[in-house]
């Protein structure tokens, strides 16, 4: 699987990533992708080496009195890092197992029309992520954007009118994207997807629901 | 919750230990200048980066004091400047640094320098720490990839990686004002992930074809 995944993160999201930028929401996608791509993981270490050299270049700024003291203070009053049992691997990458509190069979999945199926996961408001069940064949909820949008593939696939994206791949949608991606047939896709705008939906989930599924 | 856990910093005075410590560590140093502050750590002469290295590798193995007091000296008041100027008051800036080199401490044993210069690592704490102190959110983090036990990564590497990161340190600070200036911008978190248009300009590419044929290695070695 490591191998086939086609769609990757942007630099710009890499960056903004490594930069700490990031909404919360959208910080998850893109730690998870990282998760299932060695590509876009060797990416962020450099990214990540930018940033160092940003710091490193940076003019020395004055410590007060007593701060090297302060510190071996710090040291002194906790124990080093306890090594934490790492919960057992399960079929979620690291990160979104993390957030659902465990497996995919512990989603707390809710009906949202169509056949679709969504759990929205807590993150601060900057954005909303969410995960999407979307059966094999049926049509993915149409929204429309605002803002960014992620949406990483877990399991399944959904093709739109011009690529397919497999587990691992990543679409990075803006406002000017329209599109009408298709579950393919086979298998439920699983998406994790995150928007930093509110969703606009379309006719397929009435308006007025919108309250009911935090959005 | 950062001002919580670090009052006891500010009111209390140090233990007998600790300060005991302090003062051992800055002897290692007193050499290099009037010790007015124990700020004047700081090397004379900028380490590179292997020395860097080995000195990560004293403080995780041995407990190193005055390799503790060379790394603070120098890093400490850099990543003071950049929580400054990433938008700290100077005391919230200058407890945070302090908590920064503490993790330091604490994580030594998580530097991999097959990924990493140390001023790279030390950048991911600050950033973090940021993250949680000013943005007051959770970073998720990428799942771990960490070399087994009895595996450590292949010197060479090592070395090409450090390296790697000082010139493209170098290269940065070549780039035309304007756009190193969008970079740096960028790393304060100033700029949103949309602001930042694709960064163009930037010479990456080695560091992470280095480091994917270090994950390769390592997926092969856990297979
Ligand atoms: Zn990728």
């Amino acid at each position: 699987m490591m191998n086939e995944i086609k769609h990757h993160l942007t630099d710009a999201l890499l960056m903004a990533y490594s930069a700490g930028s990031l909404p919360e929401g959208f910080n998850l996608v893109v730690a998870t992708h990282i998760s299932m791509c060695d590509e876009c993981r060797a990416r962020m270490h450099e990214f990540d080496t930018v940033g160092g050299a940003v710091m490193d270049a940076e003019a020395p700024e004055g410590l007060s009195d007593g701060s090297f003291a302060a510190t071996l203070a710090l040291i002194a009053a906790e124990p080093k890092d306890a090594i934490v049992a790492k919960p057992a691997k399960g079929d979620l990458p690291a990160p979104l197992q993390d957030y659902v509190g465990g497996n995919l069979a512990d989603v707390k999945w809710r009906k949202v029309g169509g056949g679709v199926r969504q759990a929205i996961l807590k993150t601060d408001k900057s954005a909303s992520v969410r995960l999407l069940h979307i059966p094999a064949g049926a049509q993915m909820p149409d929204h429309g954007h605002r803002g960014t949008e992620l949406t990483l593939v877990l399991q399944g696939a959904f093709k739109d009118e011009t690529d397919r994206f497999g587990a691992g791949d990543i679409e990075v949608a803006s406002e000017d994207d329209h599109h009408q991606p298709v579950a393919e047939m086979g298998q439920d896709c699983i998406c994790l997807a995150a928007t930093d705008a509110p969703l606009r939906f379309n006719s397929w989930i009435p308006r007025i629901a919108q309250p009911f599924l935090r959005i | 919750m950062l001002t919580e856990t670090l009052t006891p910093t500010k009111t209390t005075t140090p233990t007998a230990h600790t300060a005991l410590l302090a003062s051992k560590a800055l002897k290692q140093n007193k050499t290099q200048g009037d010790c007015t502050h124990e700020v004047n750590v700081t090397p004379a002469n900028k380490p590179d980066r292997m020395a860097w290295v080995t000195h990560l590798a004293a403080i995780r193995d041995n407990q190193d004091q005055s390799a503790f007091a060379e790394v603070f000296g120098y890093f400490a008041p850099r990543v003071k400047a950049f929580l400054m100027k990433s938008g700290a008051s100077p005391d919230l800036a200058e407890d945070v640094t302090q908590e920064v080199m503490a993790t330091l401490w604490r994580k030594a044993h998580m530097f991999d320098p097959a990924k990493a210069s140390v001023s790279t690592w030390i950048f991911t704490i600050a950033r973090n720490r940021r993250i949680d102190v000013l943005r007051k959110q959770r970073r998720p983090e990428p799942e771990d990839l960490t070399w087994g036990p009895e595996a450590e990564p292949d010197q060479e590497d090592v070395l090409a990686l450090q390296q790697e990161s000082a010139q493209l340190g170098e290269a940065i600070a070549a780039l035309p004002d304007k756009q190193r200036e969008l970079i740096v911008r960028a790393y304060y978190g100033e700029l949103t992930h949309s602001e930042i248009a694709d960064a163009t300009g930037l010479p990456l590419g080695t560091i992470k074809s280095r480091i994917r044929l270090a994950l390769d290695r390592l997926r092969h070695q856990l297979k």
